[in-house]
């Protein structure tokens, strides 16, 4: 047998049926479902006289829309009340299991699968939502889906596939003191573009990226999608089976040791081919700082926003120019003299254990700018109990940040977590674009050392320069 | 209707307040909803969607990398919905091709020299006519404007056919149930329910 990468063999073990002139049918090992992307599937199952084919391979969770107040508050918007109760009831009547509200598991559902070892290496993994990229850490092909295709996988737990093109990431070097998995990937999509994976799985490898802890690589894969990857992934090794083993769904006894010898061919072969390889030298990132309405226009934040002149071409100079205005930036101001109205530490990228611990050490013995109004939002109510245990919420607090349940709140604005038009806002999210967090809002990507440094401080500021209590 | 823009990401196409909905219908309203109406509700009198001379536009012409971001498949539904056919760019983002698909919504890939030769002669001239051929893979618009596009066969197949997805993949119960007879279902995931 020649070669295979990674993918290749996740792929090939997926395949289903390939027939002639067709797409590949692939099994899906696991389907993550959330209260916006499934109404409409459940409807069409229903429609057609259907049943969930695997519902142990599906897992529900409330996440987009959940407020992050105390829970046992009613739900204010009556539209967002009505989709959970949706989900409830469709998972009750299809048999699928549910993390709800009110459940110790509950979380965003791409922090929940990996912290309850259902997220394991070498699986198809898909979710109505394109952060699903973040299980790629754990060596298993994981891939955002649509409505319809959510519909398709409840019906018959498999999903025709276009086999996409495979691009080696190799990251070398050492980074930095300060300089995160976060600005990894922005270093990535900086350099690539939002398109720049269009049309492939990425495969991230080099020294950098072996020496990344899993939420380390979570994050990292998790901002794939941003390069307009189909997934991402990292080849599974002894720090991917430390994080999973024992955890609840995790295998156990002789089935663990059985998949862990199986996890181990999960890396590529030397000489495997890729469509593209690029080679990253970890010694050319810093702690960047998006300015603009995509994650592709960023820059370190030593730098300046750009000058307009600096674009070649002309509908990437119109872009910019937009962007700018939609900001409220003028080109050439100092990165570390914009100043910020919000902060949101939370989401999918970056609301894990570690990147709390991380805020948290800028954060202590300091206060939160009385300009700023600056939110932590768990990625996980596990997390939270953890962060509590740690006293990591005391921290928070005692310097003037909300400390609130979790969810994916200010990310995306759909729950009452929202910025007011015009406010700019420091953020651990995955995306900048015009009205991401609201209306009007002005956000900016950061890893969570600068934001929690950007409350502090009022406006951004270069974390290797920090004064740690 | 030329959409003269790049990049433009689902969040623009159908904002997060709008996936509240648990249909898949009536989201025409939505479309480009932040482009239209300021934060009052008023018109954006200057946004092209607005322009009487595309108010029956079926096809949409816009830059590289149309639909990127969320995977929002309401994102399609809002095209539809408002009355869009197909949308002709110089690329797509992966999720938003896929999503259009299954939706009988036509994604169509030309170069940048002929979307912006397109666009320039929407926007010149009165009345413009586009037409995409789906069965001649060919846009042309009886001006000296043709130019070929490329579309997988089998899903220009499904497409011209209404071929329905799911049962398509049912026509392969026998290998499906092969394949999961060798992967049951883990032992501790089937603990779950009881959890």
């Amino acid at each position: 047998m020649p070669p295979r990468t990674l993918f290749e063999k996740v792929w090939d073990a997926h395949v289903v049926t390939a027939p002639e002139g067709q797409s590949a049918l692939l099994y899906i090992d696991l389907h993550l479902v959330h209260e916006v992307t499934s109404p409409q599937a459940f409807d069409g199952l229903r429609t057609a006289g259907r049943k969930v084919r695997q519902p142990l391979r599906t897992v529900a969770t409330v996440d987009h829309n959940i407020p992050t107040t105390p829970r046992g508050l009613p739900i204010t918007d009556p539209i967002a009340a009505k989709q959970i109760e949706a989900l409830q009831k469709n998972c009750r009547e299809f048999g699928v299991p549910l993390f709800d509200m009110d459940s110790a598991e509950q979380g965003i559902v791409h922090i929940i699968g990996p912290e309850l070892g259902i997220t394991l290496p070498g699986m198809t993994i898909v979710c109505g939502d394109s952060h699903t990229s973040t299980h790629g850490a754990f060596g298993s092909l994981a891939f955002g889906i649509g409505t319809s295709e959510v519909e398709h996988v409840l019906a018959t737990q498999c999903l025709p596939q276009t086999r996409p093109k495979t691009m080696r990431i190799n990251v070398s070097g050492k980074l930095a003191e300060g300089v995160t998995a976060k600005d990894l990937a922005l270093g990535i999509i900086g350099r690539i573009g939002t398109d720049g994976a269009t049309g492939h799985v990425i495969e991230y490898s080099g020294e950098v990226v072996r020496g990344l802890s899993m939420e380390g690589r979570m994050t990292l894969c998790n901002m794939s999608i941003e390069a307009g990857a189909r997934a991402g992934m990292i080849a599974p090794d002894e720090t991917t089976f430390a994080y999973s083993r024992g955890r609840r769904f995790a295998p156990k006894g002789k089935d663990w040791e059985d998949a862990v010898a199986y996890w181990r061919t999960l890396a590529s072969d030397p000489g495997a081919k890729f469509d593209r390889v690029i080679e990253i030298d970890a010694a050319s990132l810093a702690p960047f700082v998006t300015w603009g309405t995509n994650p592709g226009m960023v820059v370190a934040v030593t730098a300046r926003v750009p000058e307009l002149k600096s674009f070649a071409l002309d509908a990437d100079r119109r872009a910019a120019e937009q962007a700018l205005a939609y900001m409220g930036l003028n080109p050439g101001t100092p990165v570390e003299e914009i100043a910020v109205d919000r902060v949101f530490i939370g989401s999918c990228t970056n609301s894990r254990i570690e990147d709390l611990r991380a805020a948290a050490r800028v954060a202590k013995g300091q206060h939160v700018n009385p300009k700023v109004r600056a939110m932590v939002v768990p990625g996980s109510q596990a997390i939270k109990h953890a962060a509590e245990v740690e006293g990591l919420d005391r921290i928070f607090l005692d310097a003037g940040f909300e400390w609130r349940e979790s969810g994916c709140s200010m990310c995306l604005g759909m729950n009452p977590d929202i910025l007011q038009p015009g406010e700019r806002c420091a953020s651990t999210s995955n995306r900048n674009f015009e009205g991401r967090q609201g209306r009007g809002g002005r956000t900016h990507l950061v890893s969570p050392m600068m934001a929690a440094a950007a409350a502090i401080a009022g406006h951004f500021t270069d974390i290797r320069n920090w004064r740690f209590n | 209707m030329p959409l003269d823009k790049v990049n433009v990401d689902t969040d623009q196409i159908i904002p997060k307040q709008f996936l509240k909905r648990i249909e898949r219908t009536g989201f025409g309203e939505f479309l480009f909803y932040d482009w239209r109406f300021s934060g009052d509700g008023k018109k954006i009198a200057d946004f092209v969607l607005h322009a009487p001379r595309y108010t029956e536009a079926s096809i949409l012409v816009a830059g590289k990398n149309f639909g990127c971001g969320s995977s929002r498949e309401h994102a399609v539904w809002a095209l539809a919905d408002y009355g869009f056919r197909v949308v002709i760019a110089s690329s797509f983002a992966d999720i938003f091709s896929n999503n259009s698909l299954k939706n009988g919504f036509l994604t169509v890939r030309l170069s940048d020299e002929q979307v912006a030769e397109i666009t320039r002669r929407a926007k010149e001239i009165e009345g413009y006519e586009l037409t995409v051929d789906l069965e001649a893979l060919r846009v042309e618009d009886g001006r000296g404007f043709s130019a070929p596009f490329a579309m997988d066969e089998f899903s220009r197949h499904c497409l011209l056919n209404g071929l329905d997805d799911i049962g398509l993949t049912l026509q392969h119960e026998p290998d499906i149930a092969a394949y999961e007879a060798k992967h049951p279902v883990s032992a501790e995931m089937t603990a779950i329910l009881a959890g």
